[in-house]
């Protein structure tokens, strides 16, 4: 479970990116988190990813409680979080099977779990016969399933994806929706920060509006997004 | 994290392989530092060697008192080696020292008639240490039975300079190198951890922990700092051999006596092995830690 409870972050150039927010994200939820550049979606996830602690507020991820959290605490956070960038972020210099077999090996995995663990996650995303490409071999799509698939490959409680489909074109970009909602079937908590009001119009699932580090709108639906945004 | 070592070392073999470039500059840097540091310890050994030899040159004499009979002065011999700061002590009876006095003018006939008892029996004495000398000599004549007593300390105050001075300076060279190569060393590992600061990012972000990041590069350091002593102990024993090759061929530095290498690689391996481990893993150490913070 993900709960901000009035959080502000100021950063240390004195920009107010966060102004008292608050919102809950029940486990097993999908949400869209929208707002216009600048409006604080991006601190919202590096908050999340334990990347920046909030200047005051309460931040509660999955059990961790932010604002108290040790420095040795913040890998076994990232641990109930999958995160997913617009860009992959895949280590070129690996095949698909060594992206994510690095990120079992990092939590400890062993050879045999990782073994047994990856041809499940690359089947689930679609890539299943491609462990041996490299991420260079791969289309925009696929790269971003080979994210997912390292997202998912340890389990986690939460997925985070920012601007996950930002790179892709409207139907691969429907396909990976697809797939996170299909993940998101299977118990997985997705929150997913976009631009695009046409996916989100398509998904109808819970939106959380952010706009100059306020929660404008929680909560609506496709319709009232696009009414809001408009 | 026990299971994780093979993997650990796996990568770091592997890193290096895969920033040939880097690796090769970092093994580079580690070869020169270390054939400085290594040829500078070892010049300054040998002339701390050679010091010791003229060292040995610049001995005390005791003369020993004209009513003493010969078995009295031979007798003298225990009592001056058990005095501190004697390294041996030889006796010199007036024959040997009359002997010793024509042969260095064995042109000259004039000196062909000397009678031995013109001279005195002696003592040789050689010390552990020159800085004794002026205590030995307050000693010496303390002695019943020595009449007279020859130090030459000016000559032994300035070997003590030379000796004192090379120490000095080959204590603080070596100090300096050592920081520079960790410099060197730590800043061409930063330029191969800055190219994989995207890697470290994400493993980050996946939850690896900052010891789970960390010990390839501490592995691919290790293995850079290995290679580059193996190497670095090569070059040097070829070069050392050569210059002293070169040396003893030399009819103008025939006086300078070099240690054959064979006599002292294993200290000259053990401690490029050690600089060269020390400079790899602390260079990427102090490269990482910039990384981890994210």
């Amino acid at each position: 479970m993900i709960r901000l409870t009035n959080v502000e972050k100021t950063y240390d150039n004195g920009t107010h990116a966060l102004k008292g927010i608050s919102f809950e994200i029940a486990d097993g939820e999908f949400v869209f988190l929208v707002g216009p550049s600048g409006s604080g979606k991006s601190t919202i996830i590096k908050l999340l990813t334990g990347e920046v602690l909030p200047s005051c507020g309460r931040v509660m991820i999955n059990g961790f409680s932010m604002g108290r959290i040790s420095d040795k605490q913040i890998p076994l956070m990232r641990r109930t979080l999958g995160v997913i960038f617009q860009d992959f972020r895949l280590i070129n210099t690996k095949t698909v099977y060594d992206n994510l077999s690095l990120a079992m090996r990092a939590v400890g995995a062993t050879t045999k779990e990782i073994q047994a663990r990856i041809p499940y996650v690359l089947e689930l995303v679609g890539l299943e016969g491609k462990e041996k490409r490299y991420p260079d071999e791969l289309s925009g799509g696929e790269q971003q399933r080979v994210a997912i698939a390292r997202a998912l490959v340890n389990n986690p409680d939460t997925i985070v994806a920012d601007e996950p489909t930002g790179n892709l074109d409207p139907n691969r970009s429907l396909e990976i929706m697809s797939l996170l909602e299909r993940i998101n079937a299977l118990g997985t908590t997705v929150v997913v920060v976009t631009h695009e009001k046409s996916l989100v119009n398509r998904f109808e699932k819970r939106v959380i509006m952010i706009d100059e580090g306020n929660v404008v709108t929680d909560g609506a639906h496709s319709y009232e997004v696009r009414e809001v945004q408009e | 994290m026990k299971h994780n070592f093979t993997y650990f070392a796996k990568e770091g073999v592997g890193n290096m392989f895969s920033h040939g470039f880097m690796s090769f500059a970092a093994i580079g840097v580690t070869v020169a530092c270390l054939l400085i540091m290594g040829t500078f310890t070892l010049v300054a050994y040998n002339l701390n060697e050679n010091l010791k030899d003229l060292q040995k040159e610049n001995a005390v004499l005791a003369f020993v008192d004209d009513a003493l009979t010969d078995e009295e002065a031979k007798a003298l011999q225990s009592k001056l080696e058990k005095l501190p700061g004697v390294a041996d002590c030889t006796f010199v009876s007036r024959e040997e020292a009359r002997d010793s006095y024509v042969e260095q003018y064995d042109e000259d006939d004039l000196y062909g008639d000397l009678e031995a008892e013109i001279f005195r029996h002696r003592y040789v004495l050689h010390m552990t240490d020159l800085e004794l000398m002026g205590e030995l000599r307050t000693q010496l004549e303390a002695v019943e039975g020595i009449d007279r007593v020859r130090a030459d300390e000016t000559i032994s105050a300035g070997f003590i300079t030379v000796r004192n001075i090379a120490g000095v300076i080959s204590i603080a060279m070596i100090a300096v190198l050592l920081i520079v190569s960790v410099f060197i060393m730590s800043n061409t590992i930063k330029l191969t951890t800055f190219d994989r600061r995207d890697e470290i990012a994400i493993m980050k972000m996946v939850g690896a922990t900052d010891g789970f990041i960390r010990w390839p590069f501490v592995y691919e350091g290790l293995l850079l700092g290995l290679c580059g002593a193996v190497i670095a102990f090569g070059l040097q024993w070829v070069l050392y051999t050569g210059m002293v090759k070169g040396v003893s061929n030399s009819d103008t530095m025939q006086l300078l006596k070099l240690v054959p290498f064979e006599g002292i690689w294993m200290p000259v391996a053990l401690v490029f092995l050690g600089v060269g481990l020390l400079v790899g893993v602390g260079g990427s150490l102090t490269a990482i830690r910039k990384f981890l913070r994210v």
